[in-house]
């Protein structure tokens, strides 16, 4: 098949990549771009036009990219017609163009606009040759092209028509301090200002611009010199060869949810189209039209674009400036404001029903990452609300202990501690290898790629280096590349198509790889095993190896052992028969662990089965999403402040809950007072006893960042304890996406879905509890029932070479 | 191949897994079935930090080491890009439903440590 796509700039050159990703053979490709480049990051021509970068480091796919995959590419070639009858697949990535004021004198040289490496160089040339220049437009680009020529030498004067610089991106307050800070370096701005007319100068300099009129808003006209006149007075999306071909167009070529023009065999993508009433001009949504278009183009057919929320930020060096969402607020918005306007500091968030919806940072954008997720996200924020202002590290969450904010860290500082990647090898990879999601940082540094807690560390570095909010990943995060979907989506299907296998829920969602793949299978295999407890097959080919071989693999590919010791408490036939095993079997290392109890760690996999026997212990699951360890504290049967038995409310806790898989490991502790020796305050489920009863803590977290357990009942009885945890738990298994632990799933869904559910509503608490009992019904111990398991005991036993 | 040395039948070996051979001193051999009953071996050391290969989850002709994820190209045995290196592949055939090594099952060292990027 033949593909031929028009326009050669960073929406079709990334359509071209995703498209190449997944059907690398199936056209025969043909691209024309008008200009004499090949892909280049159009962003980051401020850099370049501010003499931060040259051309050179900001080119994405050169030429031979386009060899080496086949695709015929034809340079400085403007396509004016298309030929709607061939059988082909056309793709058109035009762009826009940039407004021109229609005012006398738009046509003397020297005046510009400010889009591509031409346009750059010129600026780069006149600010080499001549001394004024006026932007008309205070807008992004316009800023941008101001600050580059200053730094350039040029007295810059900026002439905007608005009442504040970047009105469409900021407020008043933040845009006056943007216009105070640009004062500082030296440019000068006209506000409220009209542009009536450009001077050429007498043909002395052929003509050349010289000034500018331009009237304000009280009428009082001015004259400014000006040697280079650059309009930046906004961009219109390039539809004049989609109108000539007859294509439908207003205010854009106007696009479905596939990309699909109004001729199906044409798609449409980038800056040109208009898609839902919206015409994007930020790289972050066009990169999500070019995956969805790349699928369609490869024939897989699924994914729709439904639009982006966008953020921007301004490109000036030592300029910090962010902003998102519906920032100017409005009725039935609620506003935060932090304003410090001597240390150049504003900060503006706008609430609506509990969620995030919009927000300006000014002078201080270390947190614009993590509120744009949170806005994107769609997140309730009344829990974190009275700490939302002062950002993501005031919560925790930023990397081991509140660790220095990416841009003050030298370049040899590391950014991720489990992968040991420093942050010069990440800035490298952005820039060497044109990445510009945290996915593709992911992949190409391992940064971020583990626990994940510098992953806004790695967004900061993205923002900084690629240039724009590239953190606008999909609003929807796909379970992994062999699909579309949600884990929510997938859940949902698994449920409301009564889905039992997993070949059969992946024919029905239309995977994309014939098997899955090491992230999807898990998912898939858990979301079917706690819909369909009973019913759907599980399937251990889809687990990973340690809840295959029920041992927790150690870096030398041997296991360890730990068995259940409930509540942590063990006697001296457990003790003895653990001892015995560890000398008949040569263990290496015994070790108490930090949930209570004991770990063999060094045994060979053949020895597994041998072991667990020999031991005549429960499995502990240490190796397994599933229960984990009850932690207890000694309680009311020996401690002098005990007001509960919290060791015996834990074994039954345990006896309970134990074989329960769920989307993350679970822990759970008790504490017989408010002591807390038992660490209840970071488990998953956190129980205290007090003097009149037991109170019940939820979502908690001891690991990668600390999360102190959030309140949810104070109940009389040990019965009710089992009852409400239990019910907290079941709900966690059946809406928790795999691989997220309870507090995550708690921040996800609010703690008032949770208490609604589970306090609120008797019926339904019961309704879950038994649900889970039925579930676990039967469960058997892997250790010592493996063929009911459905354990593949071949694995225990090695192959050898047999002479013929 | 001059010899082919016989370790098992194919439906010894499970759907979507695999199974070790263990060659004292010459190093094991990770032996994978797909679900199109394609069969592949690797030495079974992850060119990454030497994870055991066979112990991960194999999807289509791939698998995704168990220590760190790295995923490996049964085919060549080389890691998926952007990861870098690769195991030595070694030789296999299915003949009548039984699965055979290219190794020598008495001289089984030379055959399979003189080249290897793992080593
Ligand atoms: C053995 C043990 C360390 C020890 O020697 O004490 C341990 C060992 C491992 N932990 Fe742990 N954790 C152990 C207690 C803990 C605790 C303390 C506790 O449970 O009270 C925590 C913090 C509490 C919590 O989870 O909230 C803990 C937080 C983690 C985390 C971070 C989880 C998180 O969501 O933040 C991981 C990584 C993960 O699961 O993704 C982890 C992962 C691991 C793994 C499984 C790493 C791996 O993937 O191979 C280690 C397996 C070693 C093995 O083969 O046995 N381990 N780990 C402890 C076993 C407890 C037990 O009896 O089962
Ligand atoms: C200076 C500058 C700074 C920017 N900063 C940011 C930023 O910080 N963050 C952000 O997100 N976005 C920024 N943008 C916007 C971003 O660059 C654009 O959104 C993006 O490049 C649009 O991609 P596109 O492929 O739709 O259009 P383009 O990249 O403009 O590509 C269209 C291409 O098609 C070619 N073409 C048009 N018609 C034809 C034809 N008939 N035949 C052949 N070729 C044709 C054009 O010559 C052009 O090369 C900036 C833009 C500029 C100019
Ligand atoms: S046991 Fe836990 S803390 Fe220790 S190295 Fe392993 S994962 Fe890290
Ligand atoms: S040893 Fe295989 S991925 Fe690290």
């Amino acid at each position: 098949m033949k593909l031929v796509m028009v326009g050669n700039g960073m929406a079709g050159a990334r359509t071209l990549e995703e498209l190449i990703k997944l059907a690398p053979d199936l056209y025969d490709i043909t691209v024309f771009g008008a200009e004499p480049y090949a892909n280049y990051n159009r962003i980051l021509l401020s850099p370049v036009l501010a003499g931060e970068q040259t051309i050179g480091d900001i080119m994405l796919n050169g030429v031979d990219w386009y060899a080496e995959h086949g695709i015929k590419l034809r340079l400085g070639s403007q396509v004016t017609r298309i030929e709607r009858k061939r059988r082909r697949i056309e793709l058109l990535a035009t762009g826009s163009n940039p407004v021109i004021l229609p005012v006398p004198g738009h046509e003397l040289p020297g005046v510009i606009t400010y889009r591509d490496i031409h346009d750059t160089h010129t600026m780069i040339e006149a600010a080499a040759t001549h001394r004024d220049a006026v932007v008309i437009g205070g807008g992004l680009l316009g800023l941008e092209a101001a600050n580059g020529l200053k730094l350039r030498g040029m007295n810059v004067t900026v002439v905007h028509l608005a009442d504040w610089l970047m009105e469409r991106q900021l407020d008043r307050v933040a845009g006056n301090l943007l216009q105070k800070s640009l004062e500082d370096r030296g440019l000068a701005f006209r506000i409220k200002a009209q542009t009536k007319e450009l001077i050429g100068a007498p043909s002395a300099e052929n003509g050349r611009v010289c000034a500018v009129r331009i009237v304000d808003s009280d009428g009082i006209e001015e004259t400014l010199p000006a040697d280079l006149v650059v309009m930046a007075a906004g961009i219109r999306p390039n539809t004049a060869l989609a109108e000539s071909a007859g294509l439908h167009c207003s205010r854009g070529i106007v696009v479905d949810d596939t990309l699909q023009t109004f001729d199906p065999r044409i798609y449409a993508i980038g800056e040109c189209v208009n898609h839902r009433g919206v015409a994007y001009g930020l790289v972050a949504p066009l990169f999500e039209m070019a995956k969805v278009c790349a699928n369609h183009l490869a024939l897989h057919g699924i994914g729709r674009y439904t639009g982006s929320v966008t953020a921007t930020k301004l490109k000036v060096t030592g300029i910090d400036l962010f902003s998102a969402g519906a920032f100017t607020g409005g009725p039935e918005c609620e506003e935060i404001v932090l304003s410090d306007p001597f240390g150049g500091v504003y900060k503006k968030l706008v609430i609506k029903d509990d969620k995030l919806v919009g927000g300006v940072l000014y002078g201080d954008t270390v947190d614009g990452s993590w509120y744009f997720k949170l806005l994107r996200e769609g997140r309730n924020v009344s829990d974190i609300r009275d700490r939302l202002m002062f950002g993501e590290a005031n919560l925790g969450d930023t990397g081991h202990q509140g660790q220095n904010r990416a841009m003050t860290m030298a370049a040899s500082d590391e950014v991720c501690g489990c992968n040991g990647v420093c942050k010069e090898t990440i800035v490298k990879a952005i820039k060497d290898k044109g990445l510009f999601t945290l996915d593709d940082v992911r992949k190409h540094t391992k940064a971020s790629s583990s626990c994940g807690s510098c992953t806004g560390l790695v967004e900061q570095l993205l923002m900084a280096t690629a240039g724009g909010d590239y953190s606008a990943a999909p609003k929807m995060k796909p379970v992994c590349g062999c699909t579309d979907y949600t884990h929510q989506q997938v859940r949902d299907a698994i449920r409301d198509q009564h889905l039992l296998t997993i070949p059969a829920a992946m024919r029905f969602l239309e995977w994309r790889t014939p098997n899955g793949c090491a992230t999807c299978r898990p998912a898939l295999n858990y979301y079917l095993i706690s819909t369909w407890p009973h019913e759907a097959k599980d399937d251990p080919q889809s687990r990973f190896i340690n809840e295959r071989a029920h041992a927790n693999i150690q870096k030398d590919g041997t296991f360890s052992v730990v068995p259940r010791i409930w509540g942590g408490e063990t006697n001296s036939s457990e003790l003895r028969r653990i001892a015995d095993v560890v000398d008949k079997y040569q263990i290496r290392t015994v070790k108490v662990t930090g949930g209570q109890r004991i770990d063999l760690l060094g045994v060979k996999k053949q020895d597994l089965p041998a072991v667990w026997h020999d031991l005549g212990m429960p499995s502990g699951h240490a190796y397994a999403k599933a229960l984990r360890t009850v932690k207890t504290c000694v309680g009311s049967e020996w401690c002098r402040f005990g007001t509960q038995d919290s060791t015996q409310m834990g074994k039954d806790l345990e006896r309970a809950l134990w074989r329960m898989y769920a989307p993350h490991k679970v822990k759970l502790a008790v504490s017989g007072c408010p002591r807390n020796c038992a660490e209840s305050g970071i488990k998953d489920v956190g129980v205290i006893g007090v003097d009149s009863g037991w109170e019940i803590y939820v979502a908690g977290n001891g690991g990668i960042k600390t999360e102190v357990a959030q309140f949810l009942v104070r109940v009389k009885t040990g019965a009710e304890v089992l009852e409400y945890a239990g019910a907290f738990l079941q709900l966690y298994r059946e809406q928790g996406w795999y691989l997220e632990r309870t507090v995550h799933y708690v921040a996800r869904v609010g703690l008032d879905h949770v208490k609604k559910i589970v306090v609120d509503d008797a019926a339904a608490r019961r309704a879950l509890y038994e649900r889970l009992q039925f579930a676990l019904d039967g469960e058997p111990d892997p250790w010592h029932e493996p063929d009911r398991a459905g354990i593949d005991r071949r694995q225990y036993v090695p192959l050898a070479l047999l002479p013929a | 191949m001059d010899r082919w040395t016989r370790i098992c039948r194919l439906d010894e070996l499970p759907v979507l897994g695999a199974r070790v051979v263990e060659r004292p001193g010459a190093g094991n051999v990770a032996v994978f079935r797909t679900a199109t009953d394609r069969v592949f071996a690797l030495r079974d050391r992850c060119p990454h930090e030497g994870g055991p290969l066979s112990q991960g989850i194999v999807y289509g002709e791939r698998v995704a080491c168990p220590l760190h994820n790295w995923n490996i190209d049964l085919k060549s045995g080389c890691a998926i890009a952007p990861d870098e290196g690769c195991v030595q592949s070694i030789p296999v055939r299915v003949d009548a439903g039984v699965v055979y090594l290219g190794v020598r099952a008495d001289q089984p060292a030379p055959a399979i440590l003189q080249v290897g990027a793992d080593d």
